[in-house]
């Protein structure tokens, strides 16, 4: 009987569908020969593949609504990926050892292309780490954030082009570039939240686009900068495919940094701050933290990585041009933000992976790319808010002494 | 030794609009002494604690805080975070706990004032940054336990149940090592057993930490039991001040609560 219930709902959906999509899909009007054609056939594929996709959708949030009467029930915490991680170190460290290794012989294993295509994604993974900084651990909802982005590639890309300034002085200068963006925004815009606050970084973003496209003497316009050297590797020449390892290992050196970093910030002073402001900023003041300060620092933080990565991106694509820093793009590393999992480092890196490598690999559908893109963010939200590897909290355990309690070192 | 009150609040003056929410407060606090502000809802208490913790700027009047045995400052107008840096520390009415924080990390964030670590400390985690941050766990698990929240540290806020969320939220605040304690309805939404505790706490935090409380609450029977003084508000004016015993026959304060007596 209960087989029934959950049958019934699937069929009226799929008549519905069939319904619908008659007219279209089963009439056609040959206007050769005069005669109206049926196609039945498209009917009953209408018919089967709604109401296939119907059942799973229904067994599937079943599933998910039985999971959460069971936690509620045993009053379990629900075993995320985050949290087993977290229980485990021993299991992270053997996949993180894993990646490495495999991250090292990337390169010599595949091709030019596939190289040329991991150290862009890597590149994406640093800017998600970089923006979650901002966005997962302080909260501000930064839609502008390829400003940055596009002010560390402008750095390098300007700097060379007059004054023949080098790869390796100009990234530091990038970074702090962004950085300077970013305070400079941050002034006038902390005050404002949540909502407010995204739509004027939008503008930021858009304005700072805008500026670039336009002011022909300064940013030589639409038709960007070209020619900007490859960084260099203590004066050797590089053919194309040295050029790119070398490229991808510095990606790569920087992708380890920036976890380090981050990692490190994240059970840190700031760190608890940045979280508590997000969580409830009047009760973060009133425990003593100075809101703009340390809003400022976040957003200044993320800004700089954000620079940082744009004198990479300039030295890797030899080409900048305005059309490379639309709101497409900060909409992309907000969505790796968010897909990975808000605060999650191993979450984050996976999303932009996923998110920069699968389109790559998948060109054949490359029409349908924001179609996939936007159901697999829908979906996403529906099945997993927490995002792929939830962020987990660290954990303390104590030990009992005379003098009182003691931290254990673990 | 001078015997300063620890808070002494003059003729504060606050309006919204055409509306005076206050209207000339003045109010002290002594070393140690446990003050209950209370008043029919609407009469500008949670509005007075606003006030003097810098939420909202005061139209006028002078606020003074004089940390004990130091020097006395005026606290118009300064920012919340400066306010708790000074040494007093609030609760709110609606809890304001960080949800997403464990237990332990709430409080830890109320040593934020008091330890100095930046980013590049952070990173680097240097002796001395380890040595900071080993103190701020350790602090923070003590004043768990004075709570008796020590057995779930590393829950996450949110999970807690209601009344503990309240004692978390008086531990996180005593961990700015405050010398006045504002705590607006502590005992809101409490069962008489819930209550109960909460007064051994809050006479706890006063006798070993040497902290003055300044408390808004609703519940009488807490209120005549724990506070040393009371102050009695209505319409955004100080009614009553007095020991419970005093305000406890103050006619003005029966008809505030009350209404009216029609045969009088």
């Amino acid at each position: 009987m209960k087989n029934l219930t959950a049958l019934k709902q699937p069929l009226l959906v799929s008549a519905w569908f069939m319904f619908l999509t008659f007219p279209l899909m089963v009439i056609r009007v040959n206007t050769i020969e005069n005669v109206v054609e049926w196609r039945w056939r498209n009917m009953i594929w209408v018919g089967t593949a709604s109401f296939l996709l119907t059942f799973l959708w229904r067994y599937l949030s079943d599933r998910r609504e039985a999971a959460r009467k069971e936690a509620e029930r045993t009053e379990d915490h629900e075993q995320t990926l985050g949290r087993f991680l977290a229980g485990r170190p021993e299991v992270g460290r053997y996949l993180s050892v894993g990646a490495m290794i495999l991250a090292l012989i990337f390169p010599f294993v595949f091709s030019t292309y596939q190289t040329n295509i991991m150290a862009t994604a890597l590149m994406y993974a640093v800017l998600g780490l970089g923006l979650n900084i901002v966005v997962g651990q302080a909260g501000l909802l930064n839609l502008g954030y390829v400003a940055f982005y596009a002010a560390g590639a402008y750095s390098y890309a300007l700097l060379n082009h007059h004054f023949g300034i080098g790869f390796w002085t100009a990234l530091p200068v990038g970074a702090v570039v962004g950085a300077l963006f970013g305070i400079l925004l941050g002034f006038p815009v902390l005050r404002l939240r949540g909502d407010y606050l995204a739509i004027v970084t939008l503008g930021f973003g858009e304005i700072t686009r805008l500026v670039l496209e336009n002011w022909n003497d300064f940013s030589f316009g639409p038709s960007g900068i070209s020619n900007i050297p490859r960084p260099g590797f203590f004066g050797i020449a590089l053919d194309i495919r040295g050029a790119t390892i070398y490229l991808y290992f510095l990606v790569l050196l920087l992708c380890l940094a920036t976890v380090f970093i981050v990692n490190r910030l994240q059970n840190s002073r700031i760190g608890r701050a940045w979280i508590a402001i997000r969580e409830d900023e009047t009760a973060s003041q009133a425990m003593g933290i100075d809101g703009t300060k340390t809003k400022l620092t976040a957003f200044a933080l993320g800004a700089f990585w954000a620079g940082m990565v744009g004198v990479i991106f300039a030295a890797k694509t030899t080409f900048i041009n305005p059309a490379s820093f639309t709101f497409l793009e900060s909409a992309m590393i907000l969505s790796i933000v968010v897909l990975g999992g808000i605060g999650s480092i191993p979450g984050i890196i996976t999303a932009a992976l996923f998110l920069i490598l699968v389109p790559e690999y998948l060109r054949a559908f490359s029409n349908y790319r924001m179609l996939i893109f936007g159901s697999v963010m829908v979906l996403m939200m529906l099945f997993r808010p927490q995002g792929i590897v939830a962020g987990a909290r660290r954990t303390y355990t104590f030990r009992r002494r005379k003098s009182g309690p003691e931290l254990e070192r673990g | 030794m001078s015997m300063e009150p620890v808070l002494q609040v003059r003729g504060l003056t606050m309006t919204f609009g055409g509306l005076r929410a206050l209207d000339n407060v003045d109010l002290h606090v002594e070393r140690e002494e446990i003050v209950a502000l209370v008043g029919p809802n609407g009469a500008g208490k949670t509005t007075f604690f606003n006030c003097i913790t810098g939420i909202y700027p005061p139209a006028s009047g002078d606020i003074f805080l004089a940390p004990p045995g130091g020097k006395r400052r005026r606290i118009n107008g300064l920012k919340m975070h400066t306010v708790t840096e000074h040494g007093m520390a609030r609760t709110f009415q609606n809890i304001h706990i960080f949800p997403a924080m464990t237990v332990l990390e709430n409080v830890m964030v109320g040593r934020h004032c008091r330890t100095s670590s930046g980013l590049l400390g952070a990173v680097l985690r240097g002796a001395g940054t380890l040595r900071e941050e080993e103190g701020i766990v350790n602090k923070s698990y003590e004043i768990l336990e004075t709570v008796g929240l020590d057995a779930s540290v590393n829950e996450l806020a949110i999970n807690l149940p209601y009344g503990a969320q309240r004692r978390l939220e008086i531990a996180r605040a005593v961990a700015t090592d405050p010398f006045l304690l504002l705590l607006d309805e502590p005992a809101a939404g409490m069962n008489p057993q819930e209550t109960k505790e909460l007064e051994g706490l809050i006479r706890q935090i006063r006798n070993g930490k040497k902290i003055s409380i300044l408390l808004i609450e609703h519940d009488m029977k807490l209120v005549m039991s724990i506070s040393d003084r009371l102050c009695v508000m209505d319409y955004g004016e100080k009614i009553a001040e007095g020991t419970p015993a005093e305000i406890r026959g103050n006619p003005i304060v029966i008809e505030a609560y009350l209404g009216e007596d029609p045969d009088a």
